[in-house]
């Protein structure tokens, strides 16, 4: 069974029957349905996958499909997965009926201050057409078919903000879409000149491993793809688009545009910056690792100094992103594997977060952390749930955001010491920019705006629990994330040629040479 | 010396089941905090149950351990794989982390019992219960865990706890405040506990206790040192010692139960323990060990002065406890004989502090939720137990002959003198300085003229909060010598601290004993001539320039102020700005330059035929010109 | 012996083309657009004399043909214009710009 074709397949078709149906109730309805059956077969598949075959060359990527598109230029219709691609689908996969949940009233036009009523029907059919583009961008084991799911992907996100957004919604749009397009314009050249110079008639990416041998080819072609995969992640100095962006899209396309899509940035630095360009990736490591500590630092401190809720996460989640990338680029297991699970963890609690702030400002109609204050008092569910998200995104250990920090800064720190020392001063600073938002807008004397704010009800409660759930689950037992994770990272990291990616304690060496 | 006895593997019996002591009171929590305003009504009942189950456990654990021989009473198992390759959740039981499961899951029990009358009142006691319970599975878990990682996990989610519980009359901006503040300061202790913790992974290849400690003397000088200093420093914040100190202060404004609890009985000696359970780096390099015993000095100092000056009687507790993980800090920095005070001091102090805690909640309980100590004054007539018990854990914080405080707290000052005279006899400074300020609490709140606020009704607790007193206070009486003579609990500890070369003997009649007692007495003189027999002003008078010094935490938070918030603020804003003009302001500005350019050049578009077929013309005449060129060449 | 076929050609395309970029008037701008044609029309012939084929002629015929399509149009175009803005003046329909 194409379990690939058939997982972006359904969300499409169902796309389309969303918008035909004729009331929106049903389609929502239909919208949430479809993602579910995604969600059913992404179960089955995963449980189907065996990571053990991980470690072989032959059958790294499971359920492959490969059909010729454009057989003139090589182009193929591949697809497959090894355990770093299925953990992000399945990401995408959990998250896409949660956000249509919690969407449920998005388009509607019905919340405090919200913008006027748009299509539903749209907004549900462009969910699930991003849904099966998410999909695909993971899955794609052809290099050319990767770069056009990772371009495609932009335009239902950008009409998601475009017209579902808030105030400030086209200048955000527009410059989402003009940020990502001058990226991956780069990259395309890249792309082609990869296709060029490697002369194999192909795009296959298995088959572009360790083709490119000239030192120099691969500097520049490195800096193409990683480029365009810093501006996507964001890496600073490329990251000023998503506090505008995530700040206007609505709750649940800042979900997923931060949760997922956002991934695709650092999951293309894992996959083809490190594994197409071993050599330049290990010259340019200085400088991703200088700007990822940057990143965190940085994304850190300016998050402290936001007004504003969303964008205020939007900067947390640079700062996160800066582990992220660091973890990759420190290239030894524990630093991979913790990178990887730190894609999926903050996939969940900052969606966790930016949903749970949705609700509070479909409540009271503004994001100014100002207008809040004492709604532990009046909601308290919604308060317990806000905490545990932003504890999460402090990554406090139980949580499963703490397993995969400390393993990416365990793992940074076997190889770069002072890198991961200044990147643990990213603890205290989350700890200073989440529990002063949260003591700013939940506790203290109930503002008069707030009182009378309902609490979760049925719906919110349904979105947030298996977020929820997720994150204390991973963060007690990692195991079975990791199990999948770490043969896909071994593998990855092989091709990149380097000593040392397992920890090499200097007792036990010095235990050896007395022998 | 005799170095500490290895970990076994360990299956079956109690000890193999020890992990519910972890589990019951989790899921206590899980099932107020999950079951909402269902579980009003028997929340606190359950509370209790849960803390009392684990209590049970933790003795059936002791009962089982003691049966073994002392060299097998390090046992260890493994729970599940955590981290793979990196980390397992495992369980240690042995003499070290027993005693502070008894201690975490006895004391915490009879806080359970007293909150119940405490929160009669709050709408949100099973709240404050299920709190109280994630609190002590946290705290158990960090104390039970046989790695680095799972006392982290511990470790943080006492901070947590505290966080909570500190906060949990969140609706006042100081509660909310200082639970903030409690938690980032941790945070910074907890930086160095983790970059401790990342060196020795990569030291060592392991964060298990039983696979690193073994190896500690083949590690270099330098990076044992390195490790010692950033274990400290998360022991310094978990455990409010200095420079990381200015949290405990604040977190009295959590409910009292929760300061007897977690501000004195057990997750502020966290950091005591850390060293402790450490003990095999600090003993391998000194100079970690030094610094060990100069915070511990310098805190337990800081700590009795600033208790001399407090009028709110929870934060002249609050002092008196920085004060006493100052002694213990001291002891931890000494090596197993050292250690052994320091554990042994750490459980009488919480008994006797809990126990003076626990008092103090009782009179604020009795007089409206006053905290003055100014608006007290002769309560003993109106509140006998609690005041009896209050003086007994007075008199046993002091030091006086054969209480608890007298065994432990000598042993740690004899050990010290031995080690250094000079911090020794700070210590014995310090001593008398408790002397001091806790004679001038107790004349101030039990005895002296009644200062009281006219609306107050001053009257005795009920049962369910005394009884918990009465027991504490027993112990606060035998506990010490019990512990300390014979040297019983050193010969307990010590397959997990080690065992000296020679046994201490205790002696009754000492140089530095009797000085002590000396100071105490001339302290407790001094402070009846001020607070006891004297009139005491229901308005604090402005005091000297050292009265002020120590009322303003020694200007810990002003200095904190000073260097890390205003110069953190400006940071902010700088980024913030920088981050709005600078780089998104090179984004836009980018983006007006094409734009302003295609403005000017779309003005070329005349709308005039002529200007056309000029341009025309001219792009005729180079193509012409080009091919000429070309031509020519 | 062509030459002064060719000066004229280009002689006349000059004046063409000048009458196109400084007269105002739409008819005349017209007719000198049509002197340049007619001024091309006429190098081309010359060329087909002077390279001995018929390539220019044919050339010549093709660009007559063209020109009285756009005669066509083109009128039509300016007497529209002339209906609706009562005037010839190329520089009054210049609503198509920026």
């Amino acid at each position: 069974m194409p379990w690939l074709s058939t997982l972006m397949a359904v969300p499409v078709v169902g796309a389309v029957g969303v918008s035909l149906v004729k009331s929106d109730k049903l389609a929502k309805q239909l919208a949430l349905a479809v993602s579910l059956v995604v969600l059913a077969l992404t179960g089955v598949m995963a449980a189907r996958f065996d990571p053990a075959l991980g470690a072989s060359k032959e059958t790294r990527f499971q359920f492959a499909e490969v059909y010729d598109w454009i057989p003139r230029f090589g182009v193929h219709y591949g697809v497959g997965v090894d355990g770093i691609a299925l953990v992000l689908i399945a990401l995408s996969a959990i998250l896409v009926p949660i956000v249509i949940l919690a969407s449920w009233h998005d388009a509607d036009g019905t919340g405090a201050a919200a913008p006027p009523k748009r299509s539903v029907k749209t907004y549900f059919a462009l969910l699930l057409v991003l849904e099966a583009m998410m999909i695909g961008v993971f899955a794609a084991t052809d290099v050319f078919l990767f770069y056009v799911f990772f371009e495609a992907m932009l335009i239902p996100m950008y009409f998601m903000i475009g017209s579902y957004g808030g105030a400030q919604r086209s200048y955000a749009a527009v410059k989402f879409l003009l940020y990502s397009l001058f990226g991956g314009l780069l990259m395309l050249v890249a792309v082609i000149a990869l296709y060029v110079i490697a002369e194999k008639n192909t795009f296959m990416f298995p088959e572009l491993i360790g083709v490119i041998q000239d030192p120099t080819t691969q500097k520049w072609l490195f800096l193409g793809f990683f480029i365009a995969f810093a501006v996507k992640a964001p890496l600073w100095p490329f990251h000023t688009w998503l506090p505008d962006a995530a700040a206007q899209a609505p709750a649940g396309a800042a979900v997923l545009l931060v949760g997922v899509l956002d991934k695709v940035g650092t999951y293309g630095m894992l996959r083809f910056c490190l594994e197409l360009f071993p050599d330049a990736a290990k010259f340019f490591t200085p400088l991703v690792i200088v700007l990822s500590v940057i990143g965190i630092v940085y994304g850190a401190i300016v998050a402290i100094g936001q007004t504003d809720m969303k964008r205020l996460i939007a900067y947390t989640s640079i700062s996160h992103f800066g582990f992220i990338a660091l973890g990759v680029f420190a290239m030894t297991t524990d630093a991979g594997a913790g990178a990887t699970l730190y894609m999926v963890n903050h996939g969940f609690s900052t969606g966790a977060l930016f949903l749970i702030a949705g609700f509070l400002i479909y409540r009271r109609g503004s994001s100014q952390i100002a207008d809040y204050g004492g709604v532990q008092k009046v909601a308290p569910l919604l308060a317990g749930t806000f905490l545990i998200a932003g504890l999460s995104g402090l990554s406090l250990p139980g949580l499963s955001t703490f397993v995969s920090e400390f393993m990416v800064l365990l793992g940074t720190y076997e190889r770069y010491v002072v890198p991961a020392v200044i990147a643990t001063t990213g603890v205290i600073l989350a700890a200073v920019y989440i529990l002063w938002m949260y003591q700013r807008t939940m506790n203290g004397p109930t503002a008069e705006a707030v009182k009378g704010l309902p609490d979760l009800n049925i719906r919110e409660r349904w979105v947030v629990g298996p977020l929820i759930a997720v994150i204390i689950a991973l963060g007690f037992f990692p195991k079975p994330a990791l199990d999948i994770i770490n043969p896909a990272v071994d593998h990855t990291l092989s091709n990149v040629h380097i000593d040392n990616v397992h920890v090499n304690p200097a007792v036990a060496e010095k235990k050896g040479a007395g022998q | 010396m005799e170095s500490p006895a290895e970990i076994i593997p360990h299956s079956g019996g109690v000890i193999g089941v020890s992990w519910l002591m972890i589990a019951l009171p989790l899921i206590g929590a899980a099932v107020l905090l999950l079951g909402g305003r269902r579980t009003d009504r028997w929340g606190h009942l359950l509370g209790v149950a849960m803390s009392l189950a684990s209590f049970v456990v933790a003795v059936a654990s002791f009962m089982e351990l003691l049966g073994l021989d002392p060299e097998q009473r390090r046992r260890a198992y493994e729970l599940y794989q955590f981290i793979p390759g990196v980390a397992d959740m495992g369980i240690l039981i042995d003499p070290l982390s027993i005693s502070f499961a008894l201690l975490i899951t006895g004391v915490g029990s009879l806080i359970h019992i007293y909150s119940i009358g405490y929160m009669s009142h709050d709408p949100d006691r099973r709240r404050f219960f299920a709190y109280l319970n994630l609190f002590v599975a946290a705290m158990l878990l960090l104390v039970l865990s046989d790695n680095y990682v799972g006392l982290f996990i511990g470790w943080e989610g006492v901070g947590l706890a505290s966080y909570l519980l500190i906060g949990f009359w969140q609706f006042k901006p100081s509660a909310a405040v200082a639970a903030k503040k409690a938690f980032i300061v941790n945070r910074v202790g907890d930086f160095g506990l983790l970059i401790a913790i990342f060196t020795v992974w990569t030291t060592f290849g392991s964060v298990a206790f039983g696979e690193v400690f073994g190896k500690a003397g083949e590690a270099s000088q330098n990076t044992l040192t390195a490790i010692g200093l950033l274990l400290l420093l998360g022991a310094c914040g978990k455990s409010a010692q200095l420079p990381l100190q200015s949290w405990l202060l604040d977190a009295m404004e959590g409910p009292t139960p929760v300061s007897a609890l977690i501000h004195a009985a057990t997750m502020v000696t966290a950091g005591v323990y850390l060293v402790v359970r450490s003990g095999a780096f600090f003993e391998a390099a000194p100079t970690a060990q030094l610094v060990v015993t100069i915070v511990g000095v310098a805190t337990l100092l800081a700590g009795a002065i600033i208790g001399c000056a407090k009028d709110d009687i929870k934060k002249g507790l609050a002092g008196s406890t920085m004060s006493q993980i100052g002694y213990m800090m001291l002891g931890a920095g000494l090596g197993p004989v050292g250690y052994t005070f320091a554990i042994a001091h750490l459980i009488t102090h919480g008994f006797f502090k809990a126990n003076m805690f626990l008092g103090a909640g009782s009179v604020m309980h009795g007089m409206n939720d006053e905290v003055d100590m100014r608006k007290y004054g002769g309560l003993f007539p109106v509140m006998r137990i609690t005041a009896i018990t209050f003086i007994i854990g007075y008199l046993a914080i002091i030091g006086f002959p054969l209480l608890s405080g007298y065994f432990t707290k000598d042993g740690i000052i004899e050990t010290a003198i031995e080690h250094n005279a000079i911090l020794g006899w700070l210590a014995v400074v310090g001593a008398g300085i408790t002397g001091f300020y806790m004679s001038r609490m107790v004349f101030m709140t039990f005895f002296g003229k009644r200062r009281w606020a006219d609306d107050a009704h001053p009257h005795e607790s009920p049962a369910v909060m005394t009884v918990p007193l009465i027991i504490l206070s027993i112990g606060s009486i035998f506990l010490g010598g019990f512990l300390v003579l014979d040297n019983r609990f050193m010969q307990f500890l010590a397959p997990a601290v080690g065992r000296p070369e020679e046994l201490p003997v205790f002696h009754f009649v000492s140089p530095a004993g009797l000085a002590t007692l000396a100071l105490v007495a001339v302290g407790a003189v001094f402070a009846w001539f001020r607070y006891g027999a004297a009139e005491v002003p229901r308005v604090a008078p402005r005091g000297s320039f050292l009265t002020t010094f120590a009322r303003r935490d020694l200007y810990g938070d002003a200095l904190n102020e000073a260097l890390f918030m205003r110069p953190g603020q400006w940071l902010t804003r700088i980024a913030v700005f920088f981050d709005n003009r600078g780089i998104d302001g090179l984004v836009n500005g980018l983006a007006a330059a094409i734009g302003g350019t295609s403005g000017r050049l779309r003005r070329v578009q005349t709308g005039y035929v002529r200007s056309y077929a000029l341009s025309i013309l001219f792009g005729a005449a180079v193509v012409v010109g080009a091919l000429l060129y070309v031509g020519n060449m | 012996m062509t030459t002064h076929y060719l000066v004229l050609s280009a002689l006349l395309f000059a004046i063409g083309a000048i009458g196109v970029l400084t007269r105002r008037n739409a008819i005349v701008v017209f007719m000198c657009v049509e002197l340049m044609l007619n001024a091309c029309n006429l190098a081309f012939v010359t060329f087909a004399r002077q390279h001995g084929n018929l390539d220019g002629q044919l050339i010549a015929f093709f660009v007559m043909v063209v020109a009285a399509a756009e005669v066509v149009i083109g009128l039509a175009i300016i007497v529209m214009i002339f209906r609706t803005r009562r005037s010839a003046s190329v520089d009054d329909a210049s609503l198509l710009k920026y």
